[in-house]
């Protein structure tokens, strides 16, 4: 599963957990608009880091917080796992 | 020079008593005939109005010290076993220690400026103690919360919720504790062993739960107490069935609904309690209706001369079994200006009691919203396939903290359905608590860490 699957799979997870409706996941998707809040997305940081073993907002030195679900992705994909 | 009031121990250990012992894995030691003996080496009769350190290496003989000196000391400091070295001199400054009673040799102290005096088994004849003073006992906090303090208390402090329930309510009974003796929750059952008139079987370090079970049957022990970790530890053993006390006691954690409902299925003829005690502040209180939390008619005076209040959710104490002062040099004051010790342990009021949710200071910050681990634990402990959890902190890049939970199952859960147990889990935690209390991530673990003083280990806290 690529990156990208796994991290809408989480998010279709913790939307589930916490009754939040997603909709449509697309890169230009702000993240505010996915209805997740704070707690959320960091419960999905969290569970992304243990499945794919990486914290790209913390082990970054100028980790700069993304605004839309494809510069979200994109921090994954960038960092060498 | 022995002006009977003075409260001892001395006065419990009268030959009239017969078939008292106390034991550990190895020895047995009679406490009937004790008072003719002496188990001290060299000059012990200087030891009269000195500050002795117990640095004995086991249980035993630092409890046949306290007995002899109990009234002839200045003070005695107790030595916990899992002491830092490091720190041992300081301690002895901070106490002003000039003598130690030990059956180790010495090192690092062995200089001429203490008195050091040998302890071993077996006994010699009597040096003829007489009680000639109220001695000072000091004992280390457990350090929760940084490094540990010295408490100073007297035996009358110490033995207060023991006099007031009424020494004689358990008398002849065989106690035993999971606690080392040379801390507070441990000193608390040896002193009842003492005063009530009965026996008392030791823990020995490193002993597997089923021997020292099958110890505790041995010596028909009718009496024993531990923290909610070692009661989950033994419940997790298998060897629970092999046992079967009268009287099961719980205390220096939060006993929640599950470990208590757990112990009162496997041990259906016990009557089961759980006790409030701190270091500092004493024993509070015990609850004997087998239910989590406390009665909220317990906050005010009471007339065994502890006071207890809420102030800004933490429980305050103020009580004839308190501990006197800290001991040493900058050392904080124990008690606020009316006399109430701070406890640190938060309460909540939910309906007609009181439950406890956490240490004041082992609160995870969720983006500024508070959690304590306890409460979560509460709630995962009560799932069937649960033995025991511990819920930290995970540091969060968005919120600071989150809260996760490490979980052991119970004997006989079935792990094929850990993904089921582990819904069951969250749901439950979502129907009971604020979202932000729900564990971001659980994690099933073989065990869980338990601290020398059988405190569920908390690298976070």
């Amino acid at each position: 599963m690529s990156v990208r699957s796994r991290i809408f799979s989480a998010m279709q997870q913790i939307a589930d957990d916490q009754k939040i409706t997603l909709p449509r996941l697309q890169d230009d998707l702000t993240l505010h608009e996915t209805g997740f809040d704070s707690l959320a997305f960091a419960i999905l940081v969290a569970r992304l880091e243990d499945d794919l073993g990486i914290d790209p907002f913390t082990s970054a030195e100028d980790a700069a917080f993304p605004s839309t679900i494809g510069e979200f992705v994109r921090a994954y994909e960038n960092v060498p796992a | 020079m022995s002006p009977p009031e003075i409260f001892a121990l001395r006065q419990y250990l009268g030959p009239e008593l017969k078939g008292r012992t106390i034991s550990d894995a190895r020895h047995s030691v009679s406490l009937t005939d004790i008072i003719r003996h002496s188990y001290l080496i060299g000059r012990s009769r200087e030891l009269s109005g000195r500050s002795v350190l117990l640095a004995a290496s086991g249980q035993l003989l630092t409890a046949l010290a306290m007995l002899e000196l109990d009234g002839v000391a200045h003070r005695m400091l107790l030595c916990p076993p899992d002491l830092d070295p490091d720190r041992m001199q300081g301690l002895l400054e901070d106490a002003e220690i000039d003598a130690i009673v030990t059956d180790r040799p010495l090192h690092r102290c062995d200089d001429g400026r203490y008195l050091v005096v040998g302890i071993d088994l077996p006994e010699r004849a009597a040096v003829g103690w007489k009680t000639e003073r109220v001695t000072e006992w000091l004992m280390l906090t457990s350090g929760t919360s940084g490094l540990p303090k010295i408490v100073a208390h007297t035996l009358d402090g110490l033995a207060g919720a023991i006099i007031a329930e009424g020494p004689a309510r358990n008398q002849n009974a065989i106690w035993a504790t999971f606690y080392d003796i040379r801390r507070y929750g441990g000193l608390q059952i040896f002193l009842r062993a003492i005063i009530g008139c009965g026996s008392m079987v030791l823990s020995e370090p490193g002993e597997a739960v089923a021997d020292y079970l099958a110890r505790l049957q041995a010596a028909r022990v009718t009496h024993i107490s531990g923290t909610p970790s070692h009661w989950r530890k033994l419940l997790m053993s298998g060897a629970a069935a092999n046992f079967s006390p009268r009287y099961v006691r719980l205390s220096g954690e939060i006993a929640d609904q599950a470990v208590l409902d757990g112990l009162a299925r496997a041990y259906p003829h016990a009557s089961i309690g759980h006790a409030y005690a701190s270091t500092e502040a004493g024993v509070g209180f015990a609850v004997d209706d087998g239910r989590e939390g406390f009665p909220v008619d317990l906050i005010g005076p009471n007339r065994d001369g502890v006071e207890m209040k809420v102030v800004e959710g933490s429980l305050r104490i103020r009580s004839c079994r308190a501990a006197r002062a800290y001991i040493g040099a900058d050392a904080p004051a124990l008690a606020d200006a009316e006399g109430f010790v701070d406890t640190g342990d938060m309460v909540e009021l939910r309906g007609e009691r009181y439950h406890f949710v956490g240490r004041r200071g082992g609160i995870i910050n969720i983006g500024g919203l508070k959690v304590h681990p306890e409460e979560v634990e509460a709630v995962i402990n009560r799932h069937e396939s649960v033995r025991m959890s511990r819920a930290r902190s995970r540091r969060s890049p968005i919120t600071g903290a989150i809260v996760v939970a490490d979980v052991v199952l119970a004997d006989g859960a079935d792990a094929g359905r850990r993904e089921a147990i582990r819904a069951e889990i969250l749901d439950r935690c979502k129907g009971c608590l604020a979202a932000y209390k729900v564990p971001a991530v659980i994690r099933f673990v073989e065990r869980l860490d338990v601290t020398e003083a059988g405190k569920l280990a908390r690298a976070d806290a």
